[in-house]
């Protein structure tokens, strides 16, 4: 196979979902001994774009795109150590820390939320769930991200994203990362008076206003 | 002001979606994943109990495989029907195979301000106006939730305010949903057993008893099975509800999510039978797809119609009573949309005989609340209500000798067979039946301007009758102490 027909394979994997595909291709691809970031550029990322353009249009539907995002985590495990090896690193659009508040166990929606983030170009680091607020915090100090995710279904649990806000602005790591919060019970009227910069109502919203948080 | 008493619906007509066959199919299928690929019960406790009753045990991934055996075994130690105790007698319901009931929607967390008819976050005083609304209303039975979340009271003891809200509004039964800890179930039973006078009462008549949620697929919530393990010991009646989501929580396959449904609804009961056996549970359920292009909740569509309706054969199989999630529409205003749903909704789980049907008065997906609707959609379930009454056919019904007494031509609205019988005739409340003309000088009053008013007079007109002041001073000191041990 020449690097054309490994792109137009590696974006057929991803359009299909198909993880083993890509891993595999990931792997010959790097006997060629190209530039990793050729393949995640013009095989895994033009298949995530086109997976978009798709979704926009209606052809593609939520579970696909997830999939592709998993198809795209997959052979980035296989490319990244070989460009941390080159010392080259691809192109991110941000880099997102994300969770699920503590005592809230529920994760379905802030997992779509990150896959959608990974297949939209973000670095995403997923805490998981019951995340105490220290834990959010020590993180945004060690990771630096773009973006803090703050996940909470309980209207219990809502209180803790304006706790970890409010940690943040005292211990002076607010100015650095962009708060966006979720959740079924979260509302607009909820971000403003936490003072988040962002709130989304599904997956697909969230990468919106992610791009445009680090746009600003 | 008095009630009307509302008729148990007793449905006369039959529905059904699955052969007996698929039934045992999907009963052998969650059976075989429950030996095999096993459940997550997040709790120290839950866990020692299970591996002492033969669960071969995971304590790192807090795994338990259920043999088949043991499963069946506690399927039958379940009783098959049982009381929930009203704070008035009068209000006591009995739930068997036969006879199925409306509660309220639960947990909403916005609330149509019935005054400025707007959107706003819900409060205390919402729970006990949605009470009293729901307490007048003869269709609705008994209260799920609360009807909203009470998010003017710190969150530590929310739950003990949203039931002693609750009982300010209504002497129905209540079913919280929001008791999700040890602690809190010991705090919530209390305040029952101050009102049933004493433990033991409680347990003769269950003023209360408890929902939980599942975490699908395989899985159950740490804090809700250490509630739910209390309310046993107490004999108080729990459910669990599985929400499988086809394509997130469960397979796309509808079937798939009723194996999904099974073991999620199936695997606490087992639990419970083995920390007291003989103690009333039911399964609860409200099985859904995504939608496709958000990957939402949809609240409404005609997968979770058949879901509702195999669900409702699954538990038949099983003779456990189920509280089906219905009414529960995505729309956002009382719209056509939010009557297409809680039709289908409504009705589906009355043909199949379904015990409770869990649901009325949200809109958007149950997030928020709204005394219209609520009024609106115990109109819906009174026609349904009549509809499953089928047709009676006997001698006085054919009512030929009438007929041929009227003849060619004539008409029945003098006789006296008409007067006997027009009563069996539907009546609405809200419903507009205007003629036009009328319609038109009323400023085009529909259902939904009926409906605010009759909300309206129901806030000023309707009592309840108040918890004993003394009940109340004890409720005070019960949340006082919860605030204390549960704010460390």
């Amino acid at each position: 196979m020449n690097k054309e027909q490994f792109f137009a394979e590696m974006k057929t994997a991803v359009l299909e979902g198909e993880i083993e595909a890509a891993e595999t291709l990931a792997r010959q691809f790097l006997g060629l001994g190209v530039s990793p970031l050729e393949a995640i550029e013009q095989g895994y990322v033009a298949g995530i774009n086109e997976v978009g353009r798709l979704f926009e249009e209606g052809e593609m539907f939520l579970p696909e795109l997830v999939a592709a995002a998993e198809v795209m985590k997959a052979a980035l495990a296989v490319l990244e150590p070989e460009l941390a090896k080159q010392q080259v690193s691809r192109e991110i659009k941000g880099k997102v820390v994300i969770g699920t508040m503590h005592n809230d166990i529920h994760d379905i929606g802030k997992d779509m939320v990150a896959s959608m983030l990974t297949a939209s170009g973000f670095e995403v680091v997923n805490l998981g769930v019951n995340v105490p607020c220290d834990t959010f915090v020590s993180k945004v100090r060690e990771l630096k991200p773009d973006i803090l995710g703050l996940s909470a279904l309980l209207t219990t649990t809502m209180p803790e994203q304006k706790n970890v806000v409010e940690t943040l602005e005292e211990e002076g790591l607010r100015a650095g990362v962009k708060v966006l919060i979720g959740g079924a019970p979260v509302n607009k009227e909820w971000a403003e008076a936490i003072r988040a910069d962002g709130f989304a109502e599904n997956a697909i919203e969230a990468v919106k206003v992610a791009k445009q948080l680090v746009n600003k | 002001m008095l009630r009307r008493k509302f008729k148990p619906v007793r449905s006369m007509l039959e529905f059904r979606v699955l052969s007996d066959r698929d039934v045992k199919k999907i009963h052998e299928a969650a059976l075989e994943v429950m030996e095999e690929a096993g459940v997550r019960f997040p709790s120290k406790r839950a866990l020692d109990i299970l591996e002492q009753a033969g669960c071969k045990v995971d304590r790192e991934t807090m795994v338990a495989k259920l043999p088949a055996k043991l499963v069946m075994e506690s399927l039958r130690k379940a009783p098959s029907q049982y009381l929930l105790a009203g704070r008035d007698p009068k209000d006591d319901l009995w739930i068997d195979d036969k006879t199925s009931h409306l509660s309220t929607d639960g947990c909403a967390v916005d609330f149509y301000d019935i005054r400025t008819g707007l959107l706003r976050r819900s409060t205390k005083q919402d729970i006990t106006d949605a009470c009293k609304v729901a307490d007048y209303l003869p269709e609705i039975s008994y209260i799920w939730g609360p009807p909203v979340s009470a998010q003017d009271v710190p969150a530590v003891t929310r739950p003990l305010h949203e039931i002693e809200a609750s009982m300010d509004g209504t002497t129905m039964h209540i079913q919280p949903e929001t008791v999700i800890s040890r602690e809190m179930a010991y705090f919530a039973l209390e305040m029952a057993a101050v009102v049933a006078g004493g433990r033991e009462a409680l347990r003769k008549r269950p003023l209360f008893s408890y929902m939980q949620c599942a975490t699908d697929p395989l899985g159950q919530d740490g804090g809700s099975l250490d509630a739910s393990m209390v309310a046993a010991e107490w004999g108080i009646p729990t459910g669990f509800m599985p929400m499988p989501m086809s394509c997130a929580t469960a397979p796309a396959t509808l079937a798939g999510n009723l194996v999904v449904a099974t073991v999620d609804a199936v695997s606490p009961l087992v639990l419970m039978q083995l920390v007291n056996p003989g103690t009333p549970v039911y399964f609860a359920a409200a099985p859904t797809a995504i939608d496709l292009q958000t990957g939402g909740y949809t609240g409404g569509g005609p997968e979770d119609f058949l879901l509702a309706a195999a669900f409702g054969q699954i538990c038949h199989f099983y003779q456990i009573p189920l509280a089906m999630g219905a009414f529960a529409t995505g729309a956002k205003e009382p719209d056509w949309q939010a009557a297409v749903d809680n039709c289908f909704s409504g009705l589906i789980p009355v043909l199949t005989k379904t015990a409770i049907m869990n649901g009325a008065g949200t809109l958007n997906g149950s997030k928020a609340f709204s005394l219209q609707e609520l009024i609106m959609d115990a109109e819906i379930f009174s026609m349904i209500a009549k509809v499953a009454e089928g047709i009676e056919v006997n001698d006085d019904t054919l009512a030929v000798d009438l007929i041929k007494k009227i003849g060619p031509g004539g008409n029945f609205l003098a006789e006296k067979h008409t007067r006997q019988h027009m009563k069996e005739i539907w009546r609405p409340t809200v419903y507009d039946r205007k003629p036009y003309g009328a319609w038109l000088e009323s400023g085009k009053k529909g259902a939904f301007a009926e409906a605010t008013e009759k909300a309206r007079w129901i806030l000023e007109n309707h009592t309840v009758e108040p918890l004993d002041p003394k009940v109340k001073q004890e409720f005070a000191r019960i949340i006082q102490a919860a605030e204390k041990e549960l704010a460390r």
